[in-house]
């Protein structure tokens, strides 16, 4: 199934991405699941995506769990801790 | 409820008056206003080049903060709310965001108007990067605002 990844601030300048349409593999259930999947890419998305960081995810625009199910058509965001105000 | 995300300035004054409009039943207003304060260090000196760029999640931000001011509506009677926070590049001493809340009495209008800064802090997709002498970095989350916002949990 197809769903949009985005990524922000820190992540975005370390992987050079900001937004990309995914085919997900059908065995990738959860938010855990993508980012270990995202992680073996390469140095840059394993350093962000194997645990090591503090990575939050939303899922339309809702902060979520690594155990949150992503559906198809999801819009799924990465990113650091925030530190707005 | 006006929330905005925006690049220009803000003025508290015309912020207030907008708020307010004609009612007769607001009785307080609390607002608070957050500033570049410029971080010197060794390496920086208080001369040095220093200003913030401020990066959000459009579409997100505003739910975030709409679901924030509703969490204070419900432990706080708010009679109406501003929130204003500015994006893109800002120089020190500029404003960055704006939280004002009015309602019949101070107690509740403090109090809400902190608790919406604290979770704003904590919950709302902002990231801050400085630049400085010593080139650019993003800032880390200070483990006082995650204290900050739990208290509020705690007091449930």
């Amino acid at each position: 199934m197809m769903i949009k990844v985005l990524y922000f601030a820190r992540l975005k300048e370390s992987l050079n991405y900001s937004t990309e349409e995914m085919l997900l593999p059908s065995n990738i259930k959860t938010i855990l699941q993508l980012k270990t999947h995202l992680s073996a890419r390469g140095d840059a998305w394993t350093a962000i995506f194997s645990g090591k960081q503090v990575v939050r995810a939303a899922i339309n625009h809702a902060l979520v769990d690594d155990t949150e199910v992503i559906k198809v058509g999801d819009e799924v965001a990465f990113f650091p801790p925030v530190t707005g105000g | 409820m006006k929330i905005s995300i925006q690049i220009e300035d803000f003025d508290l004054t015309t912020e207030l008056a907008l708020l307010l409009g004609k009612r007769t039943d607001i009785g307080a207003v609390a607002s608070f206003v957050g500033l570049v304060r410029q971080v010197t260090s060794e390496l920086n000196h208080e001369n040095d080049v220093f200003s913030m760029t401020l990066e959000h999640y459009p579409g997100m931000t505003e739910k975030a903060l709409a679901a924030i001011v509703k969490q204070a509506e419900q432990r706080w009677k708010i009679i109406d709310a501003t929130i204003i926070h500015r994006v893109g590049v800002l120089q020190a001493a500029e404003q960055i965001v704006l939280v004002a809340v009015a309602s019949a009495h101070r107690g509740d209008a403090f109090a809400a108007c902190e608790f919406i800064m604290d979770y704003l802090k904590t919950e709302a997709p902002f990231w801050k990067k400085e630049t400085t002498a010593d080139g650019d970095h993003w800032v880390d989350p200070k483990v006082t605002d995650g204290a900050a916002r739990e208290r509020w949990k705690n007091a449930e």
